[in-house]
C-alpha cells in the first residue's frame, strides 16, 4: 500500500514536470505593443539670479548651458525633447508680466541637436522666476502622450505667489497625465530647497541640490536617459463608495485618487480554478502625519471577507503598499455549459493616512492598483512535499517496520509449512 | 548470528552511503551565486544595473549574486528587483557611500524589503535600518529574509516565489542634507535551504507582476463593456520573462526527501529480508533424514 502511494507520488511528479515544461508560459502569449515615444521637457531658470558666478567658478548659466549641450549629444535617440525657458524675456519690474514670461524655447519632438544647441546658446539671464505656471505650461506641451517627464531646473524659489507650485505639481500629476518632476536645485536656499523638494513629492519625482558643475551634467544626463526607460503606465480608473456601483476590472494596472481616509471599490470577477492576485499603493504626495496604514480587502459581494492585506509604517515614505492573494477552488461547470461562472469578487481599498489641517485635501492620494489573474495553485495535502518524510527517525522507522514485517512473515511461512507437513 | 551481522553490515551501508549523497544532493539542484563576487555578466546574463528605479513599476532588474549599483540623491527612493525561487534563504545588503560635503546631522537610512505582491516581507536578522553620525562616510545595511517556500495559505504573507523588491531610502535626514549625491549597491546573495524546507504545493506562476492567463482576457472581453481596457499586461509579459532565477523559475518537484523516503523504503526492505532469515534459520534441519 505504501509503495503504491509513493510509486504514485513519484508518477505524479514526474508528469507534473512534463506539464509544465510542455505548456506555454503566459509571457509567450502576448505580443509587445509598441512603445510609445518617452518625452521629456527641460525646464530651465533664466531669471537674473543664474548670473552669480559661484558653480565652481562659472556662472550658473553657463553652467546650465554647457550641461545642456553635453546631454543634448547624449539623447537617447527615441526620446522627444523640449526646452522651456522661465523668466527668460521680461526685464521690468512688473509683477504681473514677469509672472507670465515662460517660453517654450524648443518644442517636445525629434530632436535636431544643433538647432536646439543654438537655441540655448541665446539664453542670457534675465527676469522673474514663475515655475508654477512654467510647470502647467510644460504640461501642456507634453499633452498626448502616456508618460513623460519634466526637468526643472533652478536656482530660487517661485517670486510669483499665491499660485503655490508645489500645488499646482499635484494638481498636473492628478489629472491624468502620467507625469514627473524631478527638480534639481542650484546651491539652493531652505526656502527653494522646500519648494522644489515638495514639487518632487508631489509628482512622485526626485529633486537634486546642485553644488558643482559635474553634478548637475550627471544628473540631467541621467534623469533623460531615465526617460528613455520603456515603464508600464497604469490605466485611470475610479472606485465607487460600494461594491454595486463599482468598476469592473480585467487584470492590468490601475491608477486613482483616494482621499484621506476614503474607501474605494473596485471588482474583479474570478473563475474557479484560479487565483486573483491584487496589489495596492497609495502613495504619500504630501505632508503627512507620522503613522500611517492602508488596507486592501477581497470581499464577496454579500460582504464576507475572504482575505486582507494590510501595512502600516511611520516616518518619511513614497508609498505604503500591501497585497492579496485569493486561489478560488476548482469547481465543475454546471449542467449546460463549459466553464463554471465567475465569481465577482470585491475588493476595497482603504487607508488611514492623516494631516495636519493645513494640508490641502483635494485631490486625494494616488493610489496604484495591480491586478492579475492567473491559473490556481497546486494546494498542499500534506506539509512536506508531496507527503515524503525526511531524516533519521524516518530511516530506522522504516527499517524497524520492514525487520517487524520480514520476521512476521517469515514466522508465518514457517508455521504453514510445518501445518502442511503434519497434514 | 550471520544473519544479523549481514543486517547490521546493510544497514550501515545504506546509512552510510546516504549520509554522503544527502548534502551533495541537497545543494545540487539550484546552482546559486553566492559568492557574492561583482558579477559583470557571465555567458549571456545580463549585466548589473547600474541604475535604479525610482518606484515598483520602475525598479532596476537584478539577478542574485550581482552587485547593483547607482548614483543617486539623499531622499530618492532606489528600488531594485531580484528574483527568488523556492527554497532559497536570501540575503540582501545595501552599501552607501554618503554625501562627502559636510552634513548637518544624524541620517536614518533604511532597507525594505517586498514581495511580488507589494507585501513587505519581516527579516530574519540583519540591521535594515541605521541611524549614522554626521561625519560617517557610508553606511551598510542587511536583511535575511525567511525561506521562501513553494506555497502558503494565502492568509500568511509567508515569502514565495517570484520578484522581490528591494527599497533603499533615507527615512529621517535634516532638511539642509535632502538632494546631495550619494553612491548606493546592493546585493542579493541566496543560499539553498535544503530539503528540509520543501513543503507541499505550488503556485501556478511565480508571484511576478502581470503574470497573467491569457484566456482570461479573452473571456473578459467579451463582456464587461463599460470597463476601461488595460494594454499594460501585454507590454509587461516581456518584462515578466526579463529577470528569472538561474535556469527558470524551479518546478518545486525535486528535494532530496525523494533520496531519503527512498533509502527508508531500501532500508525496509533490507530489514525485512533478515528478519525473515533471521526466523527461517538455516534451511531444513539437519536432523530431519532426507526423503521425508
Amino acid at each position: 500500500m505504501i509503495i503504491r502511494k509513493r510509486l504514485a507520488a513519484g508518477v505524479c511528479g514526474l508528469l507534473a514536470t512534463v506539464a509544465v515544461g510542455l505548456l506555454p508560459t503566459p509571457a509567450a502569449a502576448g505580443e509587445p505593443d509598441a512603445q510609445p515615444t518617452p518625452k521629456v521637457e527641460l525646464v530651465l531658470d533664466v531669471s537674473g539670479s543664474m548670473r552669480a558666478r559661484d558653480l565652481d567658478g562659472q556662472t550658473r548659466m553657463t553652467a546650465a548651458k554647457t550641461a545642456f549641450n553635453e546631454v543634448l549629444d547624449a539623447v537617447p535617440g527615441d526620446v522627444e525633447l523640449g526646452i522651456r525657458t522661465l523668466g527668460a524675456n521680461y526685464r521690468g519690474e512688473d509683477r504681473q508680466v514677469g509672472c507670465k514670461d515662460t517660453k517654450l524655447l524648443y518644442p517636445v519632438g525629434p530632436l535636431d541637436r544643433n538647432d536646439a544647441k543654438a537655441a540655448v546658446a541665446t539664453l542670457a539671464p534675465t527676469g522673474w522666476t514663475p515655475i508654477g505656471p512654467s510647470l502647467l505650461a510644460a504640461a501642456d506641451d507634453l499633452k498626448g502622450g502616456d508618460s513623460a517627464r519634466i526637468v526643472l531646473i533652478t536656482d530660487g524659489e517661485d517670486t510669483c505667489q499665491p499660485l503655490d507650485p508645489c500645488e499646482v505639481a499635484r494638481d498636473i500629476a492628478a489629472k491624468g497625465i502620467h507625469l514627473t518632476v524631478d527638480t534639481l536645485g542650484l546651491l539652493p536656499d531652505a526656502k527653494t530647497r522646500k519648494q522644489l523638494s515638495c514639487i518632487a513629492e508631489a509628482t512622485g519625482g526626485t529633486y537634486t541640490s546642485v553644488h558643482h558643475t559635474d553634478q548637475l551634467r550627471k544628473r540631467v544626463h541621467q534623469l533623460v536617459d531615465r526617460a528613455a526607460d520603456p515603464v508600464v503606465t497604469p490605466v485611470a480608473t475610479e472606485g465607487a463608495a460600494e461594491c454595486t456601483k463599482a468598476p469592473e476590472l480585467k487584470p492590468g494596472l490601475y491608477n486613482d485618487r483616494e482621499r484621506f481616509g476614503e474607501h474605494r471599490w473596485y471588482r474583479v470577477d474570478v473563475r474557479p480554478g484560479q487565483e486573483l492576485r491584487a496589489s495596492v499603493s497609495v502613495a504619500a504626495d504630501r505632508a503627512v502625519d507620522n503613522d500611517y496604514g492602508v488596507l486592501l480587502r477581497a470581499v464577496t459581494v454579500h460582504g464576507r471577507e475572504i482575505v486582507r492585506g494590510s501595512e502600516a509604517g511611520d516616518g518619511r515614505t513614497d508609498v505604503l503598499s500591501t497585497g492579496l492573494r485569493y486561489p478560488k477552488a476548482d469547481e465543475d461547470a454546471p449542467d449546460g455549459s463549459d466553464t463554471p461562472p465567475a465569481e465577482t469578487v470585491c475588493l476595497q481599498v482603504s487607508n488611514s493616512f492623516s494631516a495636519p489641517a493645513s494640508v490641502k485635501r483635494d485631490p486625494g492620494l494616488p493610489v496604484e492598483l495591480a491586478v492579475d489573474v492567473v491559473d490556481g495553485p497546486r494546494a498542499a495535502a500534506d506539509p512536506a512535499a508531496f507527503g515524503l518524510g525526511r531524516g533519521w527517525w524516518l530511516l530506522v522507522t522504516l527499517a524497524l517496520a520492514g525487520l517487524v514485517g520480514g520476521l512476521v512473515w517469515g514466522w508465518i511461512s514457517r508455521w504453514r509449512i510445518s501445518v502442511w507437513r503434519t497434514n | 548470528m550471520r544473519t544479523l551481522r549481514t543486517l547490521t553490515a546493510a544497514l550501515l551501508t545504506a546509512g552510510s552511503l546516504f549520509a554522503a549523497a544527502a548534502p551533495a544532493l541537497a545543494d545540487d539542484p539550484t546552482p546559486t551565486a553566492s559568492d557574492g563576487s561583482p558579477s559583470p555578466g557571465s555567458d549571456g546574463e545580463a549585466p548589473a544595473p547600474t541604475e535604479a528605479g525610482t518606484s515598483f513599476r520602475t525598479a532596476a532588474l537584478m539577478l542574485p549574486g550581482q552587485r547593483a549599483t547607482a548614483d543617486a540623491s539623499t531622499g530618492d527612493y532606489l528600488y531594485w528587483a531580484v528574483p527568488l525561487d523556492q527554497g532559497q534563504d536570501a540575503t540582501v545588503r545595501a552599501k552607501v557611500k554618503l554625501p562627502e560635503s559636510a552634513r548637518h546631522g544624524e541620517a536614518t537610512w533604511r532597507l525594505d524589503v517586498y514581495d511580488g505582491l507589494r507585501r513587505r516581507q519581516a527579516c530574519r536578522y540583519g540591521m535594515q535600518a541605521r541611524t549614522v553620525a554626521a561625519d560617517a562616510t557610508s553606511v551598510e545595511l542587511a536583511c535575511t529574509l525567511r525561506t521562501v517556500r513553494g506555497w502558503a495559505e494565502p492568509w500568511s504573507d509567508d515569502p514565495l516565489p517570484g520578484r522581490y523588491y528591494l527599497r533603499l531610502t533615507t527615512t529621517e535626514q535634516p532638511q539642509e542634507d535632502l538632494g546631495l549625491p550619494v553612491r548606493a549597491e546592493v546585493t542579493a546573495d541566496v543560499t539553498d535551504a535544503g530539503g528540509a524546507h520543501a513543503v507541499d504545493g505550488a503556485l501556478a506562476a511565480p508571484l511576478v507582476p502581470g503574470a497573467t492567463v491569457s484566456d482570461t482576457q479573452d473571456q473578459a472581453g467579451d463582456d464587461a463593456s463599460d470597463s476601461p481596457s488595460p494594454s499594460p499586461s501585454a507590454s509587461s509579459a516581456s518584462a515578466a520573462t526579463a529577470a528569472e532565477p538561474d535556469g527558470g523559475w524551479s518546478s518545486g518537484w525535486w528535494s532530496d526527501r525523494w533520496i531519503w523516503t527512498a533509502a527508508g523504503g531500501v532500508a525496509a526492505a533490507l530489514t525485512g529480508i533478515a528478519g525473515y532469515r533471521l526466523t527461517a534459520g538455516r534451511g531444513r534441519p539437519s536432523r530431519v533424514p532426507p526423503g521425508v
